[in-house]
């Protein structure tokens, strides 16, 4: 936890209510988000037991499996709600647009986006993912041909899920505590009824009592996908017993029912809240990211690809990381330098600094290193009020211009002098404006949002002997279907 | 009961891992390398020796210093090997490096691919393509991750393998369990992978020349209990002296301790403490200066100089830390840094604040093993321990409990335990402050 997180929970704790740790908000919502809330059976590792699921605030849909240890009835229920999710998934593959690039192309004007409560939500879209992706539609367990293609659309949204500033399957409550600093511990906050009664308690209570009331499992029934272990005892192993004896899932759809609304008002409230913000300045470059990754899937989906591995091969692994790593740096800098607020975590650990700009050298030209003619390198001196804990040499970004590089050259007192390395034209004096001047404030930071090139890895098929050589092309078999704990 | 001598023992450890390397069946060979166990003498005897008989070479180290401090050794060693040092543009070489006339800088493959031997970091040679090496040594291959592996595994046709298991692992911004288990998992050190895929010999060097006698038999059995190794030097070989006597206040004791035994244990009251704990941080910058006035001598087995401050480290677990540390005064010249950026350097005398003084919790980063083995082995003469009392009781309320992962391979030596054998061994030098 950084010292400015520490702080604002502090803060909470003693106003008795939750603090704000962004000016903007900086995850993407849809017009339309599909708010999925799901249910597990406890002590199975991938039982569906139920799942509230829609776009329309009013009226949510029910899904159930009236006897979740029917591996039948698991399947129907995977089916029904592919009823659901896939017309508004696949709804969003008509519409695109067409990106001026070096090589224009097509991409999906909006994308799905699913919102799931906790991160237990997302790691259970995943698992049910891959219980059903690798599903035949004929032989012997035959599934509805519906589930297989959910599972391929439930894995990619999971995956998606891992790249920090992704908003294709968001959980509600991570979402939330991006914006607001609650008193309570960040394991106390992966329960969204009590995250949401410190950020915004009903009238008359602050956020400490408002919390201790949504403790109650009975007004505040837990978020899933595990279920209360009360509820279990004392409910549903009754509801269960009366579907088999009498065969209607009347009693289990009520007991559901309270289980789920709770939450479906809750997550609503999220959403809400979420809209009160403005949208940060990246968002949308980030969102345009999962679109283009959902472009690519219907593509692939339409092409027929397998269902994804589930492992990943030597290169791809290597491939992925690199995704992860670059899409988190870029991440952090981004939210940096949208948000004065998240800029101030890294002021106060002196890894950025803020200022004024009291003097300007932009004639200064200097022979840079590996280079043989003098080139323009223009120096430009801060005084700022902040812990500096850089060093000479560190390169910086400019809230300015976050393309433009530059490098700390000298810090004396409160005085930092730095240089700047390019984005000043092609002349043999810096262009007007790609230099501060002296009045200005300026904020850098040792943040750089990357998007730089990248050395190329091996292909596949030419996995070298280090990394166990070439794999066996990749083709989906039955055994893939089979899991230890389905 | 040993029979040979340090010197034969390396000597022959040195012999079977060439013969291993350039006349074996292997495409890889692995050499475990305890800390300051002549790594770099055995990659420029391997250099040398196919260099004589004329074969190219490729080298791969980690970071732009380990490359110039081989280059400069490789080139001072022998001096009419041609050697090209690739590095990357803008980056401005060293004197050090090109002060030998043998060497050839440029940040274009094509200017040094002619060189008998050509070295780059692995960032570097990660850009380099259609091109091949027969040979390969790839240095600190144990902080080097899987995937840079993966990106230049295509240059050569054998590789040695050279590296330190008992330093840090290298790590991912990224926090993900996605590839746990899988025998290629790219957050995994090169070495860990290559072992599980192939069957590869491994060989250890037998003997640390920089640690004394004081240190490494401690080491060696708390961060190495499978590939125990002994210190070159013996007990009376090495000699730290205080030429001026001290007053009879903690710091002084301290190093009076440090002096006498090669190591010791500066503690303070047992205290909960922000991780730049003000005393802590005040007793290190002081213990530095105090070494210092009391003009410190240092006599080896290659003669006697003075201590001065570049023969000084202080380590630490973090960046703050190291700030703070720098903030308390500490005299020019003397190394602040975390252990990250010790690994590979050597000091006299090094100071040390525990990773875990004055914490309330053991986090599986503050017991990792590689952490307090990289801080407590980078000393020649004598190593002081900085900590709050109450870490063994900290330990103890903090078993280590990891989750348990099927197919990860269990790793030695556990990092709870390692730090245990570490404060038994510490308790025998302590002086409270």
């Amino acid at each position: 936890m950084s010292i400015m997180s520490s702080y604002a929970r502090a803060l909470a704790v003693q106003t008795g209510c939750a603090q704000p740790v962004a000016t903007v908000r900086h995850v993407h919502l849809s017009a339309a988000p599909m708010v999925f809330i799901p249910l597990k059976l406890a002590g199975e590792a991938a039982a569906p037991l139920g799942a509230l699921v829609g776009t329309d605030p009013a009226n949510p849909r029910l899904l159930l499996v009236p006897q979740p240890r029917n591996r039948d009835l698991r399947f129907a229920f995977m089916a029904e709600l592919a009823e659901v999710l896939l017309p508004y998934i696949e709804g969003f593959a008509g519409v695109t647009e067409t990106v001026e690039a070096k090589t224009p192309y097509e991409r999906c004007a909006d994308a799905p986006q699913l919102l799931v409560p906790n991160r237990g939500g997302v790691a259970f879209a995943k698992l049910l993912g891959r219980s059903t992706r690798f599903r035949r539609t004929d032989g012997p367990y035959p599934v509805h041909p519906s589930v297989p293609v959910l599972g391929q659309w439930l894995t990619f949204l999971a995956e998606r899920a891992e790249y920090a500033g992704s908003s294709s399957l968001v959980s509600m409550t991570d979402a939330l505590a991006l914006h607001w600093a609650t008193g309570q511990s960040s394991m106390e906050d992966a329960s969204l009824a009590t995250q949401l009664a410190w950020i915004a308690p009903p009238d008359g209570k602050n956020g400490p009592e408002a919390a201790l009331a949504a403790e109650d499992p009975l007004t505040s029934p837990p978020a899933g996908p595990e279920t209360h272990p009360d509820f279990d005892g004392q409910v549903l192993v009754h509801a269960i017993q009366a579907y088999e004896t009498s065969g209607s899932p009347a009693q289990i759809r009520e007991a559901l029912r309270s289980q789920l609304e709770p939450t479906w008002t809750l997550m609503w409230q999220g959403v809400r809240l979420l809209r009160g913000l403005p949208e940060a300045a990246t968002v949308e470059a980030r969102w345009a990211r999962d679109r283009d990754q959902f472009t690519r899937e219907t593509a692939r989906l339409a092409d027929g690809g397998f269902p994804r591995g589930r492992v990943d091969g030597a290169v791809s692994a290597a491939i992925r990381l690199a995704d992860l790593e670059s899409a988190l740096q870029a991440y952090e800098a981004q939210r940096a330098f949208d948000d004065p607020l998240v800029m101030t975590e890294h002021r106060v650990a002196g890894k950025a600094f803020s200022g004024e700009v009291v003097a300007v050298d932009a004639t200064r030209r200097i022979v840079p290193a590996g280079k043989t003619r003098p080139a323009p390198r223009p120096l430009v001196t801060i005084r700022t009020g902040d812990p500096v804990r850089l060093s000479p040499g560190r390169r910086l970004v400019s809230s300015r211009n976050r393309k433009q590089k530059t490098e700390i050259v000298d810090i004396t007192g409160d005085l930092v002098v730095i240089q700047v390395n390019d984005q000043m034209g092609r002349g043999a004096t810096p262009a007007p404006g790609s230099l501060p001047v002296v009045g200005d404030v300026v904020c850098y930071a040792e943040l750089d949002p990357g998007g730089g090139q990248r050395p190329r890895l091996p292909a596949g098929e030419d996995t070298p002997w280090t990394h166990g050589g070439p794999p066996e092309p990749y083709m989906p078999t039955d055994e893939d279907a089979q899991e230890a704990w389905s | 009961m040993i029979t040979t001598t340090p010197g034969q023992a390396a000597a022959e450890a040195t012999e079977a891992i060439l013969a291993d390397f350039i006349g074996g069946p292997h495409r890889g060979v692995i050499v475990d390398s305890p800390p300051g166990a002549g790594k770099t003498t055995l990659v420029v005897t391997a250099a040398t020796t196919l260099a004589d008989a004329s074969e190219r070479l490729m080298i791969v180290a980690q970071t732009n210093e380990q490359v110039d401090d081989l280059t400069d050794k490789l080139a001072t060693k022998v001096p009419t090997l041609s050697i090209g040092r690739l590095h990357s543009d803008g980056f401005s070489v060293p004197p050090r490096v090109t002060r030998h006339p043998g060497v050839t800088a440029s940040n274009k493959i094509d200017q040094v691919e002619a060189c008998t031997v050509v070295i780059a970091t692995a960032d570097k040679w990660a850009y380099v393509s259609d091109r091949t090496w027969t040979w390969a040594i790839v240095d600190e291959a144990y902080q080097m991750r899987s995937d840079k592996l993966l990106a230049i595994a295509a240059l050569f046709d054998r590789a040695l393998f050279v590296g330190d298991p008992g330093q840090l692992d290298p790590f991912s911004v990224v926090d993900t369990e996605r590839w746990a288990g899988l025998a290629w998992d790219p957050m995994q050190s090169a070495v860990a992978v290559i072992g599980r895929l192939n069957d590869l010999p491994v060989h250890r060097l037998p003997v640390s020349w920089r640690l004394p006698a004081s240190a490494a038999p401690l080491v060696s059995e708390a961060f190495y209990p499978f590939a125990s190794f002994r210190s070159g030097t013996a007990a009376g070989d090495r000699e730290l002296q205080l030429t001026t006597a001290g007053f009879p206040v903690p710091w002084d004791r301290t190093l009076n301790e440090a002096a006498a035994t090669g190591w010791a244990l500066h503690e303070l009251p047992s205290r909960h403490t922000i991780r730049t704990d003000a005393e802590a941080v005040q007793a290190c910058a002081g213990l530095a200066t105090r070494l210092l006035q009391r003009g410190a001598v240092a006599r080896d087995e290659n003669g006697s100089h003075d201590v001065g401050p570049d023969r000084i480290a202080i380590g630490c677990a973090h960046n703050d830390q190291v700030a703070a540390i720098r903030a308390a005064g500490v005299p020019a010249g003397v190394t602040v840094d975390t252990a990250n950026r010790l690994q590979g350097r050597e000091y006299d005398v090094t100071i040390v604040l525990h990773p875990l003084s004055g914490r309330r919790d053991a986090t599986a980063f503050h017991l990792e093993s590689g952490r307090l083995c990289v801080l407590t082995s980078r000393h020649r003469q004598a190593c002081i321990v900085v900590a709050r009392a109450g870490i063994a009781e900290l330990l103890d309320n903090h078993p280590s409990t990891g989750r348990v992962q099927l197919n990860v391979p269990v790793k030695f030596p556990d990092g709870w335990e390692a730090n245990h054998a570490v404060l038994a061994h510490l308790s025998i030098h302590r002086v409270r402050a």
